[in-house]
């Protein structure tokens, strides 16, 4: 990300360098590795497995979002990572809620 | 458009009034992958509501094979990172560079497809079609989803590298590439999700 002030006066755009990109691709291997291993193997019980699952699920999108999205070099105002912030709180109501709604309804049953 | 708007204005205010324009589509364009997250949260959430409900048929756990879907979420991972290697490719100016890591990055995708129409023969064979089960219909649909998506990318991704290789780079296929190198990253990101909630979730 050393390259990231550089950039930013030429074009105003900015989109990382390769090195970069190398971290992102390696961090992302990593990450889905990870859970992979965990599932195959069986290394934990089935709760952690699944916070597995999501933990590296999640750090592996920020890895996107920074290392190949580049989110983290936007100029002020960010409408990008406002709008983005908006798509998760959407994105959580809906799954959350859904997976709630339908617990209880088959309490109910 | 954008060619007339950036037609009618110096060349030296050019630079400027043009970037603007363009960086405007290219908000236009996240805020429809904005968009596309609630399309791809209601699908999530109602596959993750309907896994129980699999009616006496076939469960995941069962049919799913690991292998190619291991091999496929590879695939596409390398096709984000080749992406954004056409990227700077085209900052740096390099034409022959960026046409060919897009072209990289299409193949993959389409090696990528190719492996998931093959999943679902193999699926709908042993008897998991999209009318076995609620299970198997929240499947098809999210999945599917996003299978389409990637294929409109292919073609997208196609018609830019003609584009490219006719226009060259100018501030108008710039301003395309990064929108479709966007769109990418975007669907490695949901294939992440669909990957850890559908695929590793249903075999641990």
């Amino acid at each position: 990300m050393a390259s990231q002030h550089h950039s930013h006066e030429e074009t105003g755009h900015t989109h990382g360098s390769l090195k970069s990109y190398i971290i992102g691709f390696v961090l992302s291997i990593v990450l889905t590795i990870i859970p992979l291993f965990a599932v195959l193997n069986d290394w934990f019980n089935r709760t952690t497995t699944i916070g597995v699952i999501l933990v590296t699920a999640v750090l592996q999108f920020l890895v996107q979002l920074i290392f190949f999205m580049h989110i983290r070099e936007e100029d002020k105002p960010r409408y990008n990572l406002i709008s983005l912030i908006f798509a998760a709180l959407l994105l959580l109501t809906i799954v959350i809620g859904s997976i709630w709604i339908m617990t209880y309804n088959k309490v109910a049953v | 458009m954008a060619q007339a708007h950036s037609n009618a204005h110096g060349h030296g205010k050019h630079d400027h009034g043009h970037h603007d324009l363009e960086s405007l589509k290219q908000f236009g364009f996240w805020l429809f992958m904005i968009t596309d997250v609630i399309l791809f949260s209601t699908l999530f959430a109602t596959f993750i509501v309907l896994r129980d409900n699999t009616a006496g048929g076939p469960i995941g756990t069962d049919l799913i094979e690991m292998n190619g879907i291991i091999i496929s979420t590879f695939i596409l991972l390398t096709s984000s990172f080749t992406s954004g290697l056409a990227l700077l490719s085209m900052n740096k100016g390099d034409k022959k560079g960026l046409i060919l890591w897009l072209a990289v990055s299409a193949l993959l995708g389409l090696s990528f497809i190719y492996l998931e129409v093959n999943e679902f023969i193999h699926l709908v064979h042993e008897g998991a079609a999209i009318s076995t089960s609620a299970f198997w219909s929240a499947f098809y649909t999210l999945v599917g989803t996003h299978g389409l998506h990637v294929s409109v990318g292919i073609v997208w991704m196609t018609a830019i590298i003609i584009q490219i290789a006719k226009r060259g780079i100018t501030p108008v296929t710039k301003r395309k590439v990064n929108i479709i190198s966007l769109y990418w990253h975007f669907l490695d990101a949901v294939w992440i999700f669909v990957f850890s909630i559908v695929y590793l979730m249903e075999v641990m």
